[in-house]
């Protein structure tokens, strides 16, 4: 179970990724990533191996790919050519692990600083090996070729206009950098460069047992943590091949449904912002604070609440909590009502927005954008409903699609999705489960206080729980679910120990901002602004 | 009863040391530059908006432009590679200045202990506020901006503020 579907010759990669492209039509590259089994318990000959996985055009089926790199070479054929996403897929895997990728246009590094020296992710790389950074870097080594293959002699490129939006800047909503080439207003070309939030998550993972990993998964959508928390430990109970009660489930999703409202909140208020309407950011904003007491009394934390457990949850619900919730969606759908209300027959909100940031279905899907983004360009890809975990087929709720791309579909798209994901709340609420939250697994969950304090097999339980990890199953595998920007994925390796040889998470957002110079150049630049915040990056999922 | 200029006219006039007028009137007028990197950032959000906010204490007019700016909030996370960008942005501001530093990661880089993030960054500018958590509730956001209040009470605008800071970014 814990093992890639292909294991393939490294020369035969590209002929197998062709093949599975235009005739399995597999045509969504979801992440590639490396694997470096120096420390590995079994010895193997190579030392690096890549992953590439691979989902269908019905969104059902997903392919792992594997393929062992050359020791000396260390050199792989690119995709960057067959998928757009393989660009900054590729990049990625060089800075953290220095893979060659053959023909690859721009390999340079991504996460890392320019002047940082080594490969982060190799396991012979210390964790607290720190590489301070003097300088910023110009870009101008992306620039200057890109202007040249859109026919600027250097003469033109003089009259350019180059201007940085970010990293730190109102528009970028955290820290991406666009380096833009202006004429008039229009930009001519853009590059973008991330990195600025690299917080070495997957280092980071390596180094902690599983059950530490939960509070830095928070940190990666921080506007929609319990998704993130999900998302992770729905990964490692795959993976121990544990079934978690239904309560936990149908908590999950009840909990799970409104950190996707309160994400959504958050991006389309900050778009609306930039739009120059701040009323709007007024009207919803005061029901997210209404939702955050209430997480804050169900978990004890407002935004980095680590609720999930691997096996369960933290905490059952409280006393009252279906009233409060109630409350809270009630706000929420006063909330968007009153947005709305000012921006849905608002001409001047119509003329910014409509036909403005198009994302086309083929490019989408080419360039691995996943989520809102994608569903707004008229693709029906939900995996809630195309590969359904936790009684999500059991709920009725619809796909919101849109049928432009633009940034008026993805605005309208976040509002209708928010409707949906309370009548999924509700409909969770009314069906709510009594019994259990936690699977009873004395090697996966801390025992009761009474029975630590109480008996030395409790205290041993805990001991070696705390010190020792939960020891999951040696193998790899790779799980996703529907996060707030889209497919969520962690890929994780596990050497039979209590802690991760790998963690890679698949970070919806990365591959929609690798797209996103593509998709604004032509555009104006006020355009650029409102196109950014449309499509929700976040920076500590993108740059972890 | 007053002295001076008061015995002579009465209520209509106070007088203050021109010092103390100033500082009255800067400790209430705020200006922050958020430099909001991650988390802190989106809590940050939650002070200015309307449940906490921050317009109660005259800070409410958040300025990206740091050159309008004299109060920075170093909201989140800061990686080596961001260090530079925060430095040149706090050397864009103008004196006096104060810096608050929100949050686990930008006190002492929290539990990113790693390759990557700054251990906290005062090793590249002053900072005069901590606030802890991760992230900080937004009362204790309020609570460092009122202690800033409080400490700019004592600026001069004849005196030079002392500049003995080095970090690792200063040569």
């Amino acid at each position: 179970m814990l093992k890639p579907d292909m294991i393939i010759d490294p020369s035969k990669l590209r002929e197998t990724v062709l093949t599975l492209k235009n005739k399995d039509q597999f045509t969504l590259l979801l992440d590639i990533t490396a694997v470096d089994y120096l420390k590995y318990p079994i010895k193997s000959d190579h030392r690096f191996a890549l992953i590439y996985i691979l989902r269908d055009a019905s969104f059902k089926k997903t392919v792992t790919i594997k393929t062992f790199v050359d020791n000396n070479s260390l050199t792989v054929d690119s995709l960057s050519d067959i998928f757009y996403a393989a660009n900054w897929a590729e990049r990625e895997t060089y800075d953290q692990y220095g893979i060659i990728f053959k023909n690859h246009p721009n390999l340079k590094r991504v996460l890392n600083h320019h002047e940082f020296v080594g490969h982060p992710l190799r396991k012979d790389y210390a964790i607290t090996h720190y590489q301070p950074c003097k300088e910023t870097e110009s870009l101008m080594d992306e620039m200057t070729p890109l202007l040249e293959s859109k026919g600027y002699n250097a003469k033109e490129q003089d009259e350019l206009m180059l201007i940085n939006i970010g990293p730190s800047h109102p528009a970028s909503h955290g820290t991406i950098r666009n380096f833009m080439a202006l004429e008039g207003e229009t930009i001519k070309a853009c590059v973008t460069e991330i990195g600025y939030l690299h917080r070495g998550f997957e280092k980071s993972c390596e180094n902690h047992t599983y059950s530490q990993i939960i509070p830095y998964t928070d940190r990666l959508n921080y506007c929609s943590a319990i998704l993130n928390n999900i998302g992770y430990c729905k990964t490692i109970e795959e993976m121990l091949g544990l079934e978690i009660t239904p309560r936990a489930q149908f908590i999950r999703v009840i909990i799970g449904e409104l950190s996707r409202i309160i994400d959504h909140i958050v991006c389309n208020a900050a778009n609306m912002v930039d739009l120059g309407g701040l009323t709007n950011f007024w009207f919803i904003f005061s029901a997210r604070d209404k939702a955050y007491d209430l997480l804050s009394k169900l978990t004890g934390a407002r935004l980095t609440n680590s609720y999930t457990r691997i096996g369960g949850l933290e905490y059952d619900l409280y006393d009252g909590f279906a009233g409060d919730l109630e409350d809270v969606l009630k706000a929420v759908e006063r909330g968007i009502d009153d947005a709305l209300s000012l921006v849905e027959h608002n001409r001047i909100f119509h003329d910014r927005t409509q036909d403005v940031g198009v994302i086309t279905k083929e490019f989408a899907l080419s360039a691995g954008i996943t989520g809102v983004n994608l569903r707004a360009a008229g693709v029906n890809y939900d995996i809630r409903k195309a590969n359904p975990y936790y009684f999500y087929d059991s709920f009725d709720f619809d796909v919101v699609l849109g049928s432009h791309g633009d940034v008026y579909d993805r605005i309208m798209c976040k509002f209708e999705e928010m409707r949906q994901s309370m009548r999924i709340i509700r409909q969770a609420m009314k069906n709510l489960p009594s019994g259990e939250i936690n699977v009873i697994a004395p090697d996966v969950l801390l025992p009761k206080k009474e029975d630590v304090y109480g008996n030395i097999e409790g205290l041993m339980n805990q001991f070696k729980l705390t010190f020792e990890g939960i020891k999951v199953p040696q193998g790899e595998f790779y799980s996703a679910t529907e996060a707030a920007n889209g497919e969520l994925g962690f890929f994780v390796v596990s050497d039979g120990s209590g802690t991760p040889y790998k963690v890679k998470c698949r970070p919806p957002c990365f591959y929609a901002l690798g797209a996103y110079s593509k998709i604004v150049e032509g555009d104006m630049l006020a355009d650029a602004v409102i196109t950014m915040a449309s499509m929700n990056f976040i920076a500590g999922e993108f740059d972890r | 009863m007053g002295l001076g200029a008061e015995a002579i006219f009465g209520d209509s006039v106070v007088t203050t040391k021109l010092d103390k007028a100033v500082n009255w009137a800067r400790s209430y007028s705020m200006w922050p530059m958020v430099f909001g990197t991650a988390c802190c950032g989106i809590e940050f959000m939650s002070v200015a908006a309307a449940r906490y906010d921050l317009s109660r204490f005259g800070a409410e007019v958040v300025r990206f432009s740091p050159r309008q700016a004299d109060l920075m909030i170093v909201a989140g996370t800061i990686s080596f590679k961001q260090a530079p960008v925060l430095k040149k942005i706090y050397d864009q501001m103008c004196e006096p200045k104060w810096v608050i530093s929100m949050g686990a990661c930008a006190c002492s880089g929290g539990f990113y202990d790693n390759y990557t993030t700054v251990q906290g960054i005062d090793t590249i500018i002053p900072v005069d506020e901590y606030i802890a958590g991760c992230p900080p509730r937004p009362e204790a956001v309020l609570d460092a901006i009122m202690r800033i209040q409080e400490k700019s009470q004592d600026e001069s605008i004849i005196k030079d503020r002392l500049k003995n800071f080095k970090g690792y970014l200063d040569a």
